[in-house]
């Protein structure tokens, strides 16, 4: 029996649509910057210097693009899992709006040179206190909607959302405590000093990237995953055991970014080995999205929308065998500080992140107009190729780049003299740089073509909203 | 170890530590499932319509991977420092004593140089490959790979000096540093922007640059009551006057270290050329402390030898 009731997709319209906006101008400034390293003369004028442009780049592709991404998706599926309309409708509409205006903040005032200087963490005070508010909000929409559930279970993919909402409020949080210099100025310095301000950075710096950029997009591939190949998903044991293992553990990886630093040795020891430990339960999400395609491996072969989610999978595999040996110190000591923590970076940003929020949305976008295809299925497809192709080229480059450059700079003559001079290890990496900035270009194109795609598909379209389906029957 | 500020602190570290590595470890004995023949169960649940859950055990190889880094964490923990206070156990931290003696015995290799007179060592061809390298590492982001300097950084490759070129004069520029003295004389007092620009003019007549001549003449006026103490006479500059540490230069040459534009002599005479702020700085430091003897005076015998 369904119910009159429908689901509230205006939210998750709104988001959707604007995820793929915000990644065209996120990943554009992307492409800008990879091309001012190539070639400096386009640094012109001091709001759009690379120093500007380079956090601008990361808090769209982020907080923008992956946030609005996040937003779509959760709301969605949390209303859908839990068979119930989203509860206080009003506020989702202000986490839009909000969220929004932060954006439009951000773009503002980073080229206008307004910066706290931490990274992913750059906003000034003002703009931080609406990003609390907006997840404070986001929080009470989604735990709310989860009480007001219609089914005792919570469906995994709510866990990640979750625990991402929780993590993320306690990270920003904490790692916002600045002292403004007047109620009037843009203008803030950290509660933190010296090494304890680096390790706060960095226990936030780090977790953004296991919970916003890891646990949320988990949420969103055990929702989207099993939906799209229409298979159980493998095993619910693996999902408790990865899940808490993954959210207890990731709360302790940070201070591998600080290595060889005034950070003191336990701390970076610590740093490493939880790091370490993370591998296992990170492959658990891999395992348990790859196997759900285990009797339906034939549909990849025509469906683009599973070959984005099983890619972005592989890419997360790649990224999370890698992620725990940079932590080790030895290995550590060689890629820290070169272009092989921008290819580790990309990896899971493009790889990861980018594919299964691509994949999610081509499945999303038709069904929030009362369809269940694209426009056209043969651009996904397309999208899937150019985007692939251009994550090898980016990802490959700054590795081999990465490498080299700290080969470069390590290695000394027997008089105890470096080999080589700061420079010449920038020169090495011109050609790099120019396979990089091709496979930035593909990447941005594909997202062109989903743009062109979307709009296709939902042009004269009547928004719809589609009934609230009632529990099965032995779950209500 | 003398990280925490009291023995709670080591003890919260330790305990929380350990209590991370046996959740770990209970978490995934306690929920290992066993593997059952046949098809794999159901966890029974239904969501949305269509979404469901095996219930599969988890894999085997991802267990022993999962238990693996646990153990190899336990054990680094032994081995190493990380475990509250605890020390590594002992000789295991040479490592890092290798590596700083290796260092300490690679730098002493220059030492042997220290013997060998400036003017010598500049045509011992391995002493000068050591001093390149040097020179790219420490001297370039200033002067250029190459020695020649820009705007601000004197050319070391020209054999025109501000303070003097022979090698022990080099060494002491490098030792100690230099810091230009070019006083401001356009900001308020004691010349107003009239007086400037008439100067500029004449110091652009001194090395045959087109200036205004009359304000040429009015500006000589003043370069004689101005600046003749440290420029000379003739404007030959502090080293021809046997005042070499003065570091005023020759304004009869064509050498510029800023340029040679109207605009920038004016910028130079108004704010002067000292250890002033940002753009406007003119400062050499001194590496004596920093970079030791020995690779002091092999740079100055590269130094000398780049103007040969």
């Amino acid at each position: 029996m369904q119910s009159q009731a429908t689901y509230n997709y205006k939210v998750v319209r709104q988001f959707a649509i604007m995820t793929v906006v915000w990644g065209i101008v996120g990943m554009l400034v992307g492409v800008i910057v990879a091309a001012q390293l190539i070639w400096p003369e386009l640094n012109v004028l001091e709001f759009l210097q690379y120093g500007r442009l380079r956090p601008l780049h990361t808090n769209a592709v982020i907080f923008a693009f992956g946030g609005c991404a996040l937003f779509a998706t959760s709301f969605y599926s949390v209303q859908r899992t839990c068979h119930t309309k989203l509860f206080a409708p009003g506020l989702a509409s202000f986490v839009f709006w909000l969220w929004q205006l932060i954006i439009v903040c951000a773009a503002l005032s980073l080229p206008l040179g307004f910066t706290v200087g931490k990274e992913y963490a750059e906003l000034e005070w003002p703009i931080k206190i609406m990003i609390a508010v907006a997840w404070v909000s986001y929080a009470i929409v989604f735990f709310g909607t989860i009480a007001i559930r219609k089914v005792s279970h919570i469906y995994v993919s709510n866990w990640f959302f979750g625990a991402m909402i929780i993590a993320v409020a306690l990270l920003h949080i904490t790692n916002s405590a600045v002292v403004p210099v007047s109620l009037t100025t843009l203008k803030s310095y950290p509660v933190y000093a010296g090494v304890q301000d680096a390790m706060v950075q960095w226990w936030y710096g780090h977790n953004a990237v296991g919970f916003f950029l890891t646990a949320g997009f988990l949420g969103m591939m055990y929702y989207f995953v099993p939906k799209q190949a229409d298979r159980p998903v493998y095993s619910y044991r693996l999902s408790v055991v990865h899940f808490w293992a993954l959210i207890f553990t990731y709360m302790w990886a940070g201070p591998h970014h600080l290595h060889y630093t005034a950070l003191p040795d336990w701390a970076q020891s610590l740093g490493m080995l939880f790091s370490l430990i993370l591998l296992a339960p990170s492959w658990g999400g891999m395992i348990n999205g790859i196997m759900t395609l285990s009797g339906a491996w034939h549909k990849l072969r025509t469906d683009p929308i599973l070959k984005f989610l099983v890619t972005s999978l592989s890419f997360y595999g790649m990224s999370t065998f890698e992620g725990p040996m940079m932590s080790v110190k030895s290995v550590n000591a060689l890629s820290h500080y070169t272009d092989w923590t921008i290819g580790h970076v990309h990896s899971g940003a493009l790889g990861w992140v980018a594919m299964v929020s691509i994949g999610s949305l081509y499945y999303l976008l038709p069904r929030l107009y009362g369809k269940t295809e694209m426009y056209s299925t043969k651009l996904i497809n397309t999208h899937f190729w150019v985007a692939t192709i251009g994550i090898v080229l980016y990802v490959a480059s700054m590795w081999i780049s990465g490498v080299f450059e700290g080969l470069m700079w390590r290695s000394t003559h027997t008089d105890g003299t470096l080999m080589y001079s700061f420079i010449e290890s920038v020169k090495m990496k011109y050609p790099y740089y120019m396979i990089r900035l091709l496979g930035g270009v593909l990447f941005l194109v594909g997202m062109l073509i989903m743009f062109y795609n979307m709009i296709k598909t939902i042009a004269g379209e009547k928004a719809y909203n589609a009934p609230v389906v009632a529990p099965a029957a032995a779950h209500a | 170890m003398a990280d925490f500020s009291s023995g709670f602190w080591d003890l919260y570290v330790a305990g929380f530590t350990a209590f991370g590595l046996l959740l770990c470890l209970v978490l995934m004995f306690a929920n290992r499932g066993t593997q059952s023949s046949g098809a794999p169960q159901m966890k029974g649940h239904v969501w949305d319509e269509t979404l469901k859950e095996y219930n599969n055990p988890l894999p085997r190889w991802w267990f022993y991977l999962f238990l693996g880094t646990v153990v190899f964490s336990v054990a680094y923990l032994v081995i190493y420092p990380g475990f509250g206070s605890m020390n590594s156990t002992p000789g295991k931290d040479k490592g890092l004593r290798v590596e700083h003696a290796k260092e300490v015995k690679d730098a002493q290799t220059l030492d042997k140089y220290l013997s060998v007179n400036l003017a010598t060592l500049a045509t011992d061809k391995n002493a000068m490959a050591t001093g390149q390298r040097l020179f790219v590492t420490y001297c370039a982001q200033c002067h250029g790979s190459s020695g020649k300097g820009s705007k601000g950084y004197p050319d070391l490759t020209d054999n025109d000096w501000l303070y003097g070129g022979d090698p022990e004069t080099i060494k002491t520029s490098i030792e100690g540093g230099r810091s230009g003295m070019m006083a401001p004389f356009g900001t308020g007092e004691p010349l107003n922007s009239d007086q400037v620009k008439d100067l500029a003019n004449y110091v652009r007549s001194l090395s045959g640059l087109s200036a205004d001549s009359a304000r040429a003449a009015q500006g000589k006026e003043v370069f004689a009551a101005r600046c003749v103490t440290c420029h000379g006479q003739d404007g030959k500059g502090a080293l021809a006057m046997g005042a070499g540490a003065l570091g005023a230069p020759d304004l009869t040459d064509k050498v510029w270290l800023f340029g040679d534009s109207e605009e920038t002599i004016i910028e130079g005479i108004t704010k002067g050329r000292n250890a002033g702020p940002g753009s406007l700085a003119n400062e050499m430091p001194a590496w004596k402390d920093f970079l030791g003897d020995a690779k002091v005076h092999v740079l100055a015998a590269y130094v000398y030898s780049l103007s040969k």
